[in-house]
């Protein structure tokens, strides 16, 4: 994929625009000029188009703000790997966590990323930073000057911080300078040796399980640090009931605690493992049913702020292995709007609801100048029909990787057209 | 010995990987089949040339020196060639070795690979990557159905059936392969199954297998018919699961006084290799009136050739068709 010439002014027309910022669902159109967005509303171009634009005609699909997908991982540098499968995707913008080759713990490393990864793919990538040096729970990172150089939010990524000292000081440290801590809720040494959930499907397959007190330990934990320093925190893909009662209770606190889910915790749930099927192993690992219906209903209440693809490549080396010996994770970018649409189609949320937690609700997030539609904003846009189906393949996906716990499911919607400051980056049917 | 002749069609699967899934019907087809294999091995010189010509690899990525003597006695037994393959657990760490060496396997044409693995469900990957016939020797915590059947079958020679039997599973059922293929083979034939062990020693949601949990061995045993002890895998633990060897003994290692709760003639078994004074005391382990431990070995011959006979015979159908 190469860079093209700066484009000019371009009419999308015919389109139903939706925009969760404003709460906007119209027909309408939207006018770019060269990377910005110029005008945007219900009723544009009903009457006149401009004559010196290209016209776009969106055959009445839906446009809106590109995704902003705050949760992916680049598979050491592959930054060209991780554009195709964002734009296939229909993501706009999305926030690696800082477990590249090399951590991301040093200023000149978030430069680096933020700049490799949009050279290759177009795809804006915005790093996190280490909580952590090198990732190790020890000694903190230098979270002001990361921040100062460009890093969202700070992680230590796949890991939980484990010694409550140092989170305590981290929150504390990030309080100084209003940064954001995000958590991988797993309590390390509960989840040591587990593969999947602890339950009956474990205890059948014979694989060592991970209870779901290891992610409640930890969200417990952090909230009364959050109490005690005046951090915000963020919790990263919760995956159970159980979390969801504890993090709405310190919302109702009045708390500075917010989280997401990723797409397999609301979609599937721990039968998906079926025999031994290293797809479906993640982390956190795939749930009960009752689990997944009540992440169901924390998007619906709002206890959900946010939908991350939780995008984790793996190669075919690393996931064709034993159940336990295989690396976590799956491919998410290219399947999240239409898993996310699932909630829209099985009645769950509308359709705004649904976009809004991956476009406005993420880059509000953490701060991104993404997610909206409206006149000065860059002209991140995708074009989608929410209703054309299609068969998730790993023959047809854009990422080296194949390794999606969704493979072989139907879905339904589809990203037609995805554009990044002002450029048209993936046309489905071109 | 003359065989009866024997119809492989009315035992469908491929492989065998588990007792999971199998019906009432394969349990006792195998069973039945093994119990004449009984007899032939008590004869003197007893040899069949049923599986001349074919080969049956042992493919071990953990020791056992009982399995897999079994498997290849039972694979001689029947004329075929047996190869030993023992691969050395450092290796397996890189997990490409398992599919490597299925490749390379494969394209010996073996007849019957026999895998034992320490991974959970790393003998169905290794049997999706073949075309011969494949047999879970034991995979992780998973399965050993092998041992399962020469359970079942030194049951049903001692009291003639399996259904409405009290059978007691004891100890280590955490780790233990045996423990999930014999409930597994026990409730489907109709057996009642009580599992008996320290909660740091039972899997996740145990009760949802269909059996009933105690804690307590004399609660538990309470008119048992059928008490199945089981090796403590310390190798495979790494933190606490018990105080002590001595406090383990003192309440779940089996002894007479803990016993008499079961029925008076109640059958004592142990897949082996057994610590004695641990999880069995040695005077209840070497009581010939009531323990069966040695015949269980006897079984294993005769269930492994019932085994490697009918998946064989499998094969010879598939290419017929």
């Amino acid at each position: 994929m190469t860079l093209k010439n700066v484009p000019g002014r371009i009419a999308y027309v015919n389109a139903r625009l939706l925009d969760p910022a404003t709460g906007l669902d119209a027909p309408g159109g939207v006018l770019t000029d060269g990377e910005l967005i110029v005008e945007a509303g219900a009723g544009l171009f009903d009457t006149s188009v401009p004559e010196d634009a290209t016209l776009v005609d969106c055959r009445g699909h839906c446009l809106s703000p590109g995704l902003v997908d705050m949760r992916i991982q680049i598979s050491g540098r592959d930054f060209e790997n991780v554009g195709a499968s964002a734009v296939a995707g229909g993501v706009t913008t999305a926030v690696c966590l800082p477990s590249t080759a090399p951590i991301i713990d040093d200023r000149a490393v978030v430069e680096f990323v933020a700049r490799a990864a949009r050279k290759a793919g177009l795809v804006k990538v915005y790093p996190y930073g280490a909580l952590t040096k090198g990732l190790e729970g020890e000694e903190l990172a230098e979270m002001g000057l990361l921040a100062q150089s460009g890093a969202v939010g700070f992680t230590d990524a796949t890991k939980a911080v484990a010694n409550a000292r140092t989170m305590a000081q981290a929150l504390s440290y990030a309080a100084t300078f209003g940064l954001l801590l995000v958590e991988h809720p797993e309590e390390p040494t509960l989840a040591e040796e587990g593969v999947m959930n602890e339950g009956e499907t474990a205890t059948r397959l014979g694989l060592t399980g991970i209870p779901v007190e290891a992610e409640l330990i930890i969200i417990e934990r952090d909230l009364r640090l959050v109490e005690m320093t005046g951090g915000r925190v963020h919790f990263a893909h919760v995956s159970t009931g159980k979390s969801l009662e504890l993090i709405r209770a310190a919302k109702d606190r009045g708390l500075p605690v917010t989280c997401d889910t990723a797409p397999p915790y609301f979609a599937l749930n721990e039968t998906a493992v079926g025999d031994y099927r290293t797809f479906a192993k993640l982390s956190p690992p795939l749930r009960a049913e009752a689990d997944r219906v009540a992440i169901i209903e924390g998007l619906r209440d709002g206890t959900i702020d946010a939908i991350a693809s939780d995008h984790t490549p793996k190669s075919e080396d690393m996931k064709r292995l034993p159940f336990a010996d295989a690396a976590d994770g799956g491919l998410g970018m290219e399947t999240l709007l239409a898993t996310a649409l699932e909630l829209v189609h099985n009645g769950h949320l509308s359709l705004l609801d649904a976009l809004s937690l991956i476009t406005r609700q993420p880059a509000d997030l953490l701060g991104l100048p993404a997610g909206r539609l409206e006149a000065g904003a860059a002209a991140d846009l995708i074009v989608f029909d929410p209703n054309r189906g299609w068969k998730v393949s790993d023959s047809e996906l854009h990422s080296k990787a194949k390794n999606t716990p969704f493979d072989g499911r139907p879905l339904q919607g589809r990203v037609l057209k995805t554009v990044i400051d002002g450029r048209l980056v993936f046309n489905l049917d071109a | 010995m003359s065989k009866t002749p024997f119809d492989s069609s009315v035992f469908p699967q491929r492989h065998l990987l588990g007792i999971e899934g199998l019906s009432p019907l394969d349990i006792s087809l195998l069973l039945d089949r093994a119990d004449e294999y009984v007899e032939l091995n008590r004869s003197v010189g007893g040899k069949l040339d049923t599986l001349a010509g074919r080969t049956v690899i042992n493919l071990f990525y953990e020791s056992s020196t009982r399995t897999r003597t079994s498997f290849e006695l039972a694979g001689k037994r029947l004329g075929s060639d047996v190869i030993n393959m023992s691969v050395s657990t450092s290796s397996i760490k890189k997990g490409e070795t398992l599919i490597d060496t299925a490749m390379t396997l494969n394209a010996m044409h073996p007849d019957v690979l026999v895998v034992r693995h320490a991974s959970s469900g790393a003998v169905k990957l290794l049997s999706e990557k073949v075309n011969c016939a494949v047999i879970n020797a034991g995979d992780g915590r998973h399965e050993h159905p092998t041992q399962a059947l020469l359970d079942a079958l030194t049951i049903r020679r001692r009291r003639g059936h399996l259904d409405g039997l009290q059978v007691a599973i004891c100890g280590d059922i955490l780790h233990s392969r045996v423990a999930r293929s014999n409930i597994h083979l026990l409730n489907t034939m109709g057996a009642r199954v009580r599992l008996i062990a320290p909660k740091t020693l039972l899997p996740a949601e145990a009760e949802r297998l269909g059996v009933e949990v105690f804690h307590d061995m004399k609660a538990g045993l309470k008119d048992c018919d059928i008490v199945m002890m089981l090796r403590l895998q310390t190798e495979r633990m790494k933190t606490n699961f018990f105080p002590s060897v001595r406090e383990y003994y003192n309440f779940f290692g089996l002894d007479y006084s803990k016993l008499e709760a079961a029925k008076p003639d109640a059958l004592i078994m142990h897949p082996g290799p057994m610590n004695r004074g641990v999880e069995i005391a040695s005077d209840v382990a070497d009581d010939i009136g009531r323990s069966a431990i040695r015949e269980q070995v006897e079984m294993g011959v005769a269930v492994r050739m019932a085994c490697l006979e009918v998946l064989t015979l499998n094969l010879e159908r598939e290419a017929v068709a």
